[in-house]
This record gives C-alpha cells, structure tokens and sequence, in this order.
C-alpha cells in the first residue's frame, strides 16, 4: 500500500471510530416545522409576485383602454386653404 | 389546500420522517465532525442539520429522481462553507485542530466519500484546492496527539 492510500485509510478510520452522536427524537419535526415555515414563505413570495403582474396588467388594460394610443393624435390645428 | 394536496403532503411527510430516521445518525455524525463540538453535547450541528433538513423538506415535491442523502449534504456543506466563521474555534473531536475549511473537505472527501470533482463543484472550488486542503487537512489530523479529548466523551 503506497503512502497516500495509507494516510487515507487511517483518516477514514479516525473519522468512522469517532464517537457518534445520539440523534434527539425530536430531529425530524424541528426540520419538518422548519421546513413547513420555509414553504409557506416561498408560497408568500410567489403570491406576491402574482399580485403585482396581474396589478400591471389591469393597469395596462385600464390605461390602454382610456388613452387608446393606437387611434393616433387628434387633429388640433385646423387646415387652411391658401 | 384541495384534498389530494394535502394527501400528498402527508404523503411526504410520511417520506421524510422515514427518510430521517434511516439518515438522520450519520448526517449528525457529519455536522458534529464539522463544527468540531464533543459528541456528546452539539447545539450548533443539530442546527446546521436541522436547517439543512428544512430544505430538503421544502423541496420534497421537486426531488423527484434526486437522493435525499446529497440534497441534504450538499446544503449542509454549502451551509458550513458560508458560516465558516462562525466554526473557526472548535471545542472537541477527532478534526477539532483543523481550520473549518479543511474540516469540511476532509469530511466530505473521507468521511462521505465523495469524489474530488464534486466535492470541488459543490463547494465551487477548483478540485487543485480541494486536493490542497484535504492534504493538509489529514496531515493534521493525524498528527494530532493521541490523547483526544472529546473523543473521550
């Protein structure tokens, strides 16, 4: 066995004789409350980003269909026959 | 919630609790390897883990094919990489001598087993400085005295 791959046995050996720690029996529910509070923010997040498209987009509409932009500028000034 | 959603929701709670169960040892084994806390007593890897598990909760639904496992390691991973400093002074076990970056590669190299390029690609470090860290790493854990004081524990 070379040096390196001795070096990585003996490592790998320190880590896995280490002492493990005891699991708390709560670990599962404080990530899954963590987890829900995590999804109910992205949900908030999404909402949000809904609510101000659809603002913009009936404002659109309000403004288009107020101003109506496309039937071209009024005719101000009268033509004058020279 | 319409009722299939929430039956789906209590689906993958069903899901995830079973999946802690079977994972949730060896991952704390890792956060307590980590922030180099005794065993025994490890506020701040429960926390890392439970913040890490959090996410792996949330994005339950978009796994679909992917490990739960990685999912939840690559955040634990990237979670200690960002809060490195917070883990500058440990107070126990085997790699408690090692700056926590060396910490993390080492851990993530032997004690996961993950390959070098993508211990490189999660943490976004060249593999050349995850093979430099980890070198030095192992040179100074196991050149540490062999009187371990939170190995003890």
């Amino acid at each position: 066995m070379s040096l390196p791959d001795r070096k990585e046995t003996e490592v790998r050996l320190l880590l896995r004789q280490s002492v493990h720690p005891v699991v708390p029996p709560d670990l599962a529910l404080r990530a899954a409350v963590a987890g829900e509070r995590l999804l109910r923010r992205r949900r908030a997040l999404l909402a949000l980003v809904w609510a101000v498209v659809l603002f913009l987009v009936c404002g659109a509409a309000v403004w288009l269909s107020i101003e109506q932009p496309w039937a071209g500028a009024p005719e101000t000034t009268p033509t004058v026959d020279w | 919630m319409s009722r299939g959603r929430r039956r789906q929701a209590q689906r993958h709670a069903r899901e995830f609790d079973a999946f802690v169960a079977g994972a949730g040892g060896r991952l704390l084994h890792a956060a307590v390897l980590l922030t180099g806390e005794p065993p025994a007593r490890a506020p701040a890897a429960e926390r890392l883990l439970v913040s890490a598990l959090a996410r792996t909760y949330a994005d339950w639904a978009r796994l679909r094919g992917d490990d739960p496992y990685e999912h939840t390691r690559q955040e634990l991973a990237a979670r200690f990489a960002r809060q490195r400093r917070r883990h500058r002074r440990a107070e126990g076990g085997v790699l408690s001598r090692l700056p926590p970056q060396e910490r993390l590669v080492v851990v993530l190299r032997h004690g996961e087993g993950v390959a070098e390029e993508q211990a490189a690609a999660g943490l976004g470090l060249p593999p050349e400085r995850v093979r430099a860290l980890c070198e030095r790493g192992m040179a100074a854990a196991l050149s540490r005295p062999r009187d371990p004081v939170g190995d003890a524990a």
